[in-house]
This record gives structure tokens, sequence and C-alpha cells, in this order.
């Protein structure tokens, strides 16, 4: 997709795998069963959260370089 | 006794030097030229029962000439193997080789060729015929003609090839799947004693190496962006229509989403076989945000989004496949005006 | 700790009205069986078959494969059965080795796969060779998924043990002492050899992909160090998960293949000093704690010189295992990896996922897929139709002509990432 000119985010729980593979933008998510939730959660814990991935994915989109964020991102906890 | 088809240049064919470079393809009955010096190898194994030569500029700039005039001669003479050259680092002549050995191989006939490790041709043919590693000048036809024949030997005998290394070969780079004398562990611990004891060891297997994707031109205004949402997390309408697969995808399904606010739970699941899916099937939207890029559309953040989800199972798929597949979806994105891409995996 | 295993070889099973085991012979009684398994009352409805070598017959989906053991005295597989302090890894274990139990039923999930008693898959996974008894669960109704899983393991598990006390009476058996003495008197042993750690991966991440540590979830595991003697009893055992071909089923678990390895070059040319179970989990945050944890344990704990790790699955697992390398080798201590490649279908791709430059020895176990075209059989346990829902299959692998074309992941233990088989790849 970025060859084709698309700006595009790797949202991934994992990324030194996408980081091995050379994605340009990785955004990191909350686990590899549910990158963009967490079951654990209320559900409007479990929505902040996924905005707040979602959101930090987007932003990525808007950077010029090469950019990794999110991996250390607070994990809520109920 | 083994039929062997020879394929050389002119010079090597004794019809002249680059002034008859575009000397058209001819055939002569048995040995001719530097088949002679492959003969003897061969000796109440095979023999070589005809000679093709062409002119090096002709072959380079009527490859389909050549080719169909390589085929006629495999089809009259019915050969075991096909063997040209070898070229050393001769640009057309390599190139030629090369496209025979193709050529014969596309037939069902075996066939190998020997090049220099500089010749352009290597890295064009490898994956599709055995080239052998040769010297870089014809001074190096003393060694290559004992090597090319008695690998051509074990080809026609089905004796088992041993890696590339050993029969000096270039590796074609091809993972094929063997059953050692020892199991993993065993050979764990020898690989361990030799590598604690500093003695040589071989690898089984050499990391891959992989191109860093540059970034494309970022979006200026993510307020007026058209975004898309892809996943390889394998969710698909429930029930599986189109068969997605549990592993090894090699083929993507673009679902349309029409006015949906989200991934509805019930109508949705993940075959991906990677992970415990229990909660994705409880809500979708765990695994691909739609509901989450809906609401942010809602709110101005951004512009648009594209109400189709791309998708397929991101578990043990290949690099080649999963490639292709990106091509494939960005193809589609480009055509719709997407300006960015939200890729979710598992 | 002091473990004398006991190996019992089978040369025969039987279904029979009493259980008996006489010049080799094991005769189960069948009715007791399926009582013992009915006790459960999640479980409405169990089959017993036997699927011996050579036969032409396939089971799928396979969940897990289990070896027959007991001990003279306490219980097999601790946790699960019982709790008396410190039983496991010491005493007397029997084996009842060339058979083993397999569970199949209606599928729990895609992690499933397939055992054929003869032709060409038979090359590819040990169980193709034992006498295999073979459990066909049904679940009642309302149990879910994980419930499900909960429900096959124990029968499986269960029904091991059951068979397994038909050894403790026989006297036919070949003994094998393995002493583990505390750790310093291992290190004052052989002090002049290398010592070698055994870093074991195993899945903590889900339904079909969890492992269990004395009967608990592994989920819950930071890296532990365990002795050889306790895998034999059954410390670990499979939650009959991750794909076929990667799959670490309790039967690899009991006979795993690297302890067996290391154990017979133990005291002459390497010290075994020690396991360290790695729990690969479904968070960043956890793989690298578990990750920090396990090279520590390894090289500040247990003083390693020389490591061996094993993966289970692939994929994201390939992160936890380069970095347990990495962090190893950078240390010092010298690391051989054991993974299988996903390859494509041609052998043409990259064959792993992650990479660090340390690991520069790596035993491969087979490209996983690379597929295989299987004959039809003139029997079938289990449900032939998963296949096209399982890894390695799909909608196309059953054939018209009643053959099945799947690729080898699909192959129960077929590169069982213990190195517990033949199969390696190549570069041609």
């Amino acid at each position: 997709m970025e060859k084709a000119g698309i700006p595009a985010t790797h949202i991934c729980t994992v990324t030194p795998i996408s980081k091995t593979v050379g994605a340009a933008r990785i955004f990191g998510a909350q686990a590899i069963p549910y990158p963009t939730g967490d079951p654990n959660l209320s559900r409007e814990k479990e929505m902040a959260r996924r905005r707040e991935i979602v959101m930090g994915a987007l932003q990525l989109l808007t950077e010029g370089n090469r950019s990794v964020s999110g991996e250390s991102n607070a994990v809520f906890t109920d | 006794m083994k039929k062997i088809l020879f394929y050389t240049n002119q010079f090597f064919g004794q019809i002249g030097g680059e002034d008859m470079a575009y000397t058209e393809p001819q055939i002569f009955e048995g040995m001719h030229g530097s088949a002679n010096t492959f003969g003897p190898h061969f000796k109440d194994v095979a023999e070589i029962v005809a000679t093709i030569v062409c002119g090096d500029n002709f072959y380079a700039e009527n490859m389909e000439t050549g080719e169909a005039f390589v085929r006629q001669q495999i089809e009259k003479y019915q050969p075991d193997i096909l063997i040209a050259g070898p070229a050393f680092n001769a640009g057309r002549f390599g190139i030629a080789c090369g496209d025979v050995c193709k050529t014969a191989k596309a037939m069902g006939v075996e066939a190998i060729t020997g090049l220099y490790e500089e010749n352009p041709a290597v890295d064009m043919y490898k994956k599709d015929v055995y080239i052998l590693k040769v010297g870089k000048s014809a001074a190096g036809i003393r060694k290559a003609v004992p090597l090319m024949a008695n690998f051509a030997k074990k080809l026609l005998s089905g004796e088992k090839l041993g890696s590339p290394k050993a029969e000096q070969y270039y590796a074609k780079g091809q993972r094929v799947n063997i059953f050692c004398e020892k199991n993993g562990a065993e050979r764990a611990v020898d690989m361990l004693l030799a590598k604690i004891n500093g003695q040589p060891y071989e690898t089984e297997l050499e990391i891959s190496t992989y191109d860093k994707v540059e970034p494309s031109a970022p979006i200026a205004d993510l307020s007026k962006a058209k975004i898309a949402l892809c996943t390889s997390g394998g969710i698909v309408p429930m029930g599986n229509p189109d068969h997605m697969v549990a592993a090894t995808a090699k083929f993507w399904k673009a679902y349309e989403l029409g006015d949906a606010e989200r991934l509805e739970p019930g109508q949705w699941e993940s075959v991906h076989a990677g992970f415990d899916p229990v909660y994705a099937n409880e809500d979708p939207n765990r695994v691909a945000p739609y509901d989450m890029l809906k609401m942010l559309e809602k709110e101005g953040i951004i512009g648009s989004v594209y109400p189709v989800l791309c998708s397929t199972t991101g578990n043990s798929t290949s690099v080649a496949d999963a490639t292709r597949m990106g091509q494939e979806i960005a193809g589609r994105l480009v055509s719709a005006g997407v300006h960015g891409v939200i890729l979710t995996s598992t | 700790m002091e473990l004398e295993l006991r190996s019992i070889q089978i040369r025969d099973v039987v279904l029979g009205e009493k259980n008996s085991l006489i010049d080799g012979v094991l005769t189960v009684d069948e009715a007791g069986l399926k009582n013992l398994i009915l006790e459960d009352p999640r479980i409405t409805a169990v089959k017993v078959d036997l699927a011996k070598p050579g036969d032409s017959c396939r089971i799928l989906p396979v969940k897990d494969v289990i070896e027959p053991r007991a001990k003279l005295e306490g219980d097999i597989f601790p946790g699960v059965f019982g709790t008396e302090v410190p039983v496991c890894g010491n005493g007397i274990t029997y084996a009842l080795k060339g058979c083993a139990v397999v569970t199949t039923g209606p599928i729990v999930g895609f992690q499933e796969g397939l055992i054929d008693m003869s032709g060409p898959a038979a090359q590819y996974t040990l169980f193709s060779k034992l006498n295999n008894v073979v459990l066909h669960l049904t679940k009642r109704e309302d149990v879910d998924p994980h419930e499900h899983e909960e429900v096959v393991r124990l029968a499986g598990l269960k029904a091991a043990r059951w068979l397994g006390e038909i050894g403790l009476t026989c006297t036919d058996y070949e003994s094998a002492i393995y002493s583990w003495p505390t750790l310093a008197q291992r290190v004052a042993q052989y002090p002049e050899l290398p010592k070698v750690v055994y870093v074991c991966n195993c899945m903590a991440q889900g339904l079909l992909h969890d492992t269990y540590f004395y009967g608990r979830d592994a989920k819950q595991l930071v890296p532990t160090v365990v002795s050889p003697t306790e895998f034999f009893d059954g410390a670990v055992i499979s939650g009959n998960c991750v794909s076929p071909g990667s799959k670490t089923t309790t039967y690899h678990h009991l006979n795993n293949a690297v302890i067996n390895a290391l154990w017979a070059h133990h005291g002459k040319d390497l010290n075994f000093v020690g396991i360290i179970l790695n729990p690969l989990m479904v968070t960043l945050k956890e793989k690298q704690r578990d990750i920090m944890m396990t090279v520590r344990i390894a090289t500040e704990e247990l003083g390693a010189d020389a490591a061996i790790i094993s993966q289970e699955g692939f994929g994201n697992p390939t992160t936890d295992l380069m970095h347990v390398c990495r962090g190893l080798e950078q240390h010092g201590v010298k690391t051989v990896i054991i993974t299988n490649e996903d390859a494509g279908t041609d052998g043409m791709s990259e064959s792993l996922p992650d990479v660090v430059t340390e690991a520069n020895a790596i035993i491969s176990t087979g490209n996983s897929n690379a597929t295989i075209l299987l004959p039809k059989m003139d029997r079938v346990l289990g449900e032939l139709k998963e296949i096209e829902r399982v890894t390695g299959g799909n909608v196309d692998s059953i054939k018209s002509d009643g053959t099945l074309l799947v690729e080898i992941h699909g192959i129960m233990g077929g590169h069982n990432l213990q190195g517990n088989t033949y199969l390696s790849a190549t570069t041609i």
C-alpha cells in the first residue's frame, strides 16, 4: 500500500515482527486475540482503549517519517 | 544409453568469432565443437546425439526463433538431458544458455549450464535450471567440463544430489523438505556441541532478510481523508461463505459494509487458526475496529470511511502470497480513492 | 530428585472385557473405559476404536495424543489428579511404549490435525507408528468451546492414566534411572563440562493455544525451572494447542526429545543443568517480561554456557524465540534454536517472520507449507469433512477420487518443534 502511494499503519501486538519485515508505520496493539479491544475491560474502558489505538494509528498516517508508536501505552485495568 | 543434446555458440561451435555472432541456429549430428570435450566423460553412460550452434547476437535478438529451434530439436532427438555452454562470464551467451535450458525444462527435459558468478544470467535463470559454478573465462574449461559432466551423470542416473555447495551449483533459493538420519533434537545437541567447541557447523536455515518499506507521502488533513480498514485477522461473515482458510491464505476478500456502523456481533466471525477466536467472535471490532472509524467519521476527525472491509487470514502465509495480496488490495484502494489505511493483524 | 522410569513395550492392543497385559499384548476393557469417560456428565457419548501401524486408517480431527503412564505410588499428571508433595518427578513411573490414547470427535477449533496409519503421511509423524486407542468424544450441547477443550483434555488424561495402571503389575520392563540432585550438586558433579540449559517454549494464548503446568493454565505462569523427571511424570500437558504440525502434544511433553537428547550426552560432553519452561504470551509486555526472566534465570541462576531453545507454534512465537536467543547470545551463551519454516507452498518465500542476527545455529523441522497428496483410507475415525476447516486444509482438500491434498502442517506432530521428527529442509 505504501508502495502504491497510500500511507498505511500496521496495528499489531508483536511489533518486532512488523519492524523486521520493514513496515513503515507501526502502532502497538492491545493483545494478539484482540488487537483493538480487551474483553477484560468494562465496555466504556474498552472503547476508550480502542479509540486510543485507532487515533494513534491515524496520527502516524499524517507523519512523513518511518515511525513506531504505541508500544508502551498504559494498559487499562478494571 | 541416455541421450544428450548439446548447445553452444558460434565461437565454441567453431564457426567464427564476433563477426559470426549473427549466425542462425543450426544443428550438427553428434558432437561438434566444444561438445567434443564433454563426450569422453559420458563413456558407456550417454552419448551426445546432436549439437545446436547459434550465434550469440542472433539468439539474444531473436529469442523466440531460438527457442522454437531448440524445441524442434528436442522433439526430434528426444534427449534425456540438455547441456548448454559453459558460458563463463559471457553475457549474451549466458542468457542464451539459460533460456535454452529453461525451454528444455518447460518440455520436461532436464537441462544444465555453467556460468561465472557475475554473469547476469545467473540471477535470471538460477530459479529455473541448474547452473554450475565455473570460471570467468574459457581458461576455466578444464575444470568446468568434468564438473558439469559429473553433475549431468547424477541427474541421468537419478542419484541423490548433494547440497548446492557440495555440487557447486547456484542455489535456486528454494526450501525443500528432507528426512534426516537423526531427529531434530539430536541434531540440535550435535550442533550445540560443535558451537561450544568452536568446531565448524552449518545452520540448517540462514535467517531471512527483508527490505524496509519507504513511507509514502503523509496525509495532510485527516478530516478530509478517506480511510480504509484492512485486517489479516481472518474476519469473515458468519458461516464463512467464501471458505476463507484457517492458515496459509492465498486470497483476500472485500466485504461491502454499506451503511453499517460497526461489525455486528453474531454476523461476523474469525476463522484464523493462530489465536483464540472467542473474543473476536463476541465483538469483531476487537480485531477490525470499524465501529471506531465510523465514530471518528461522525465526529469529523476523519473525512470518511471506505465502506469495505478487506480481509484475509495472516497465519503461516508466505511472504510471496502476502506481497501479492497487498498489491491487489492496494490496487482496489487506489481506484476507490482511499487516502490512508488502518491495517490490523493478530 | 530421582525417578525410575519403567518402560514396557506394547506390541499389540486389543479390545476385550478385562484389562490385562500379557506378553506385550494390552487388552483393554472397552466397557470399563467407556464408563470411565462417561463419568464426566459433559460427555454424552464415547466410541472406542483401535488404529494400528499399517492400517488403512485416518484419524481426524485429532485433539491430543497421550502415552499411557502411571506411578507406583501417587499420581501421574500431578495437579490434574494428585497433589501429594513431593511425588511428582520422584519414585517409580511406568510407561506403556508403542501405544497411545488419541482423542477425536466433533471439532473444537481449527488447530486439530490428522494422523494416517499408513501411506506417505505416516513417514512424517511418530504417531503413525503407535498402536492407538482412539476415543471419539461427543460433548453435551450446552458445553462452550473453552469447556469443550477441557472436557476432551481431561478425558484423554484419565484414559491414559487408567491404561497406564494396567502396567503396574507387569515385570517385563526396561528400567532407566534419572537422578536429578540439587543444582549445586549437579554443577559440582561435572565441573569441567559446559553447562547446558534447555529453554522449552510453550504456548499460553487461549483456546487451543494453551499449555497446562501441574494441571493449571500456563497463561498464569512466569518462566519456571522444571526438572526432566517432572516432564516424564506429566507436569506439563498440552492444551491441545496450535496447528497440528507444530503442536506439542502431551505425548511429546512426556517424551520430550530435547531432554532425551541432552540426557544421552549428560556427564559425557556436557552438563545438563536445567530446564526453563517459558510461556509464550499474547501481549508484547508479557513477552518482554518472559524474555527478560528466561535469559536471567538461564544465565544468572543456572549459569548456562550453552542453551537449546525449542519452539511451539510460529508467527508471534518466533519473536519470543528470537529474542530469547539474542539475550542468551549477548550473555555469551552459545545457543541453538529449533523451529519450523513457512516458506510457501513452493518453498520460495522467506522462512521466518522475525529474525535476529544472533540466530546463527538453527535446526529446521521443515517447511510446513509444503503440500502432500494422501491416498483415500478404508477407515476414517472422526470426521473427515473437518479437513476443510483445519490448519493445512481448505475447501478443496478432499478430491473427487477420495484423495486428500493437505499441507504438512495438517499432520499431527509432522514437524514437531521439540525436534521429535526427522523432517528438515534444505536450500536447493
